[in-house]
């Protein structure tokens, strides 16, 4: 049986239970209920960037650009978020999309 | 137009974050096949319904997003006219040497005003496993997943879209389809073909440079768009709307993410263009309309979320 924890949404009180094996965001969505911002769920886009703020999960492949190596502890993607423990989360501040910019520079090319 | 000079969308490569997932999504799933995987890890693919040795090519990377989109080009000499014109206009060309990607002879590359990389290239060895053609059955072998075709073209988002459409049409001999244009004239989305497809090419403008919106695959029918959708329920695949139909261009389509959030999307219908036709407008109080023909709305998701 998978456990399930409890997330909490600090910036709006919202609440909902997620499985140890489904990404946050993905659990939010199903149950219906609207709080982190929604993109390609698959850990690219960074649109649903948090900062977990309690509780301890594991994360599944995201995108440098916006969770780079060195983040600040807790910075996240939502979609790629899988709970250990409850979790309380924080949706991401300018602050800390400016810091994620900065930090990671275009890694294109690989011809 | 086409027949000589710029043909049609060549190759793309795409960076993903897990080859294995990526795999599972681009070769199961759309139903694309392998056709080589390179020392460095690289997975070259092809849609049944293309003779190419490869159109979509997958680079693990820490990033998602576009390395480069190629154009084929009608012969090694129309790719010596274009690199002579593209030098006069001042155009940075770096030409590589055949021999550097499996099947490709020489490569041009070159950075569009929209930061994204572009190539052209003229010569590409053929698949074996490439259509028929004597007494050509429809396939070796029915085809799997969301039966794609072919690759069909890229939408890609960037700043300076007036002088990559610039450089398209006056250096490449791409013609402009359809614009959406905001009330001060600007234009906000250019759609391109260098062929009689509606598109080849689109771009909508965008703060930052050399961003992907989506890849699109051809599928043959509105039929073959619904058996997509079924398998993306089935697969709990990552969908961004559609089963629907666009204003522009008219075809039907889906959107949908691989699994490292890079849009794809499956694309069937379309009308045909002929390069003496008038620009189709669309101005931006209609672009739900343009874009989404049935919702007559945009999502926000749809306009935001770019690789
Ligand atoms: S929704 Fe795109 S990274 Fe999570």
């Amino acid at each position: 049986m998978t456990s399930h924890h409890r997330i909490e949404i600090e910036n709006c009180g919202t609440h909902f239970r997620c499985p140890e094996n489904e990404g946050v965001l993905q659990a939010m969505e199903r149950q219906g209920r609207r709080a982190i911002p929604v993109g390609c769920r698959n850990g690219g886009c960074g649109l649903c960037l948090v900062l977990v703020t309690a509780g301890d999960f594991k994360a599944g492949p995201m995108s440098r650009r916006h969770v780079p190596c060195g983040e600040p502890a807790g910075l996240a993607l939502a979609c790629r978020v899988y709970p250990q423990t409850d979790l309380r989360v924080r949706l991401a501040t300018d602050e800390d999309r400016q810091w994620s910019k900065q930090q990671c520079p275009a890694g294109r090319d690989g011809r | 137009m086409a027949i000589s000079g710029v043909l049609r969308p060549g190759y793309v490569q795409v960076r993903v974050l897990d080859m294995k997932a990526a795999l599972e999504h681009y070769r199961d799933r759309i139903g694309l096949d392998v056709v080589a995987t390179g020392n460095d890890g690289r997975v070259f693919l092809k849609a049944y319904d293309e003779f190419d040795h490869h159109s979509v090519i997958l680079r693990e990377a820490d990033e998602p997003g576009m390395d480069f989109l190629a154009f084929k080009v009608a012969s090694e000499g129309e790719l010596d006219v274009l690199h002579e014109k593209l030098l006069n206009a001042g155009v940075a060309v770096e030409e590589i040497p055949p021999g550097d990607m499996p099947a490709v002879g020489r490569r041009l590359t070159f950075i569009a005003p929209t930061g994204h990389r572009f190539e052209l290239f003229a010569t590409i060895g053929l698949d074996p496993t490439g259509p028929m053609v004597n007494n050509p059955e429809l396939w070796h072998a029915e085809p799997r997943g969301m039966r794609a075709l072919r690759f069909d073209h890229c939408l890609l988002y960037g700043d300076d879209i007036d002088g990559a459409k610039a450089l398209f049409n006056d250096i490449l001999g791409f013609s402009t389809t359809e614009q959406v244009v905001a009330p001060d004239g600007t234009v906000i989305a250019t759609f391109l073909s260098c062929s009689t497809k509606a598109h080849d090419l689109a771009l909508v403008r965008h703060d930052e440079k050399g961003k992907l919106h989506h890849i699109s695959f051809l599928l043959e029918s509105w039929n073959d768009i619904g058996h997509a959708a079924d398998i993306m329920s089935r697969y709990e695949m990552s969908v961004d709307i559609g089963p629907t139909r666009h204003g522009i261009t008219r075809g039907q389509t889906i959107y949908f993410f691989d699994p490292s959030g890079n849009r794809n999307e499956v694309f069937s219908g379309g009308y045909t263009f002929y390069p003496d036709h008038p620009v189709r407008t669309w101005s931006t109080d209609s672009v739900g309309k343009a874009i989404f023909y049935y919702e007559r709305a945009l999502n926000d998701r749809f306009m935001t979320v770019v690789t």
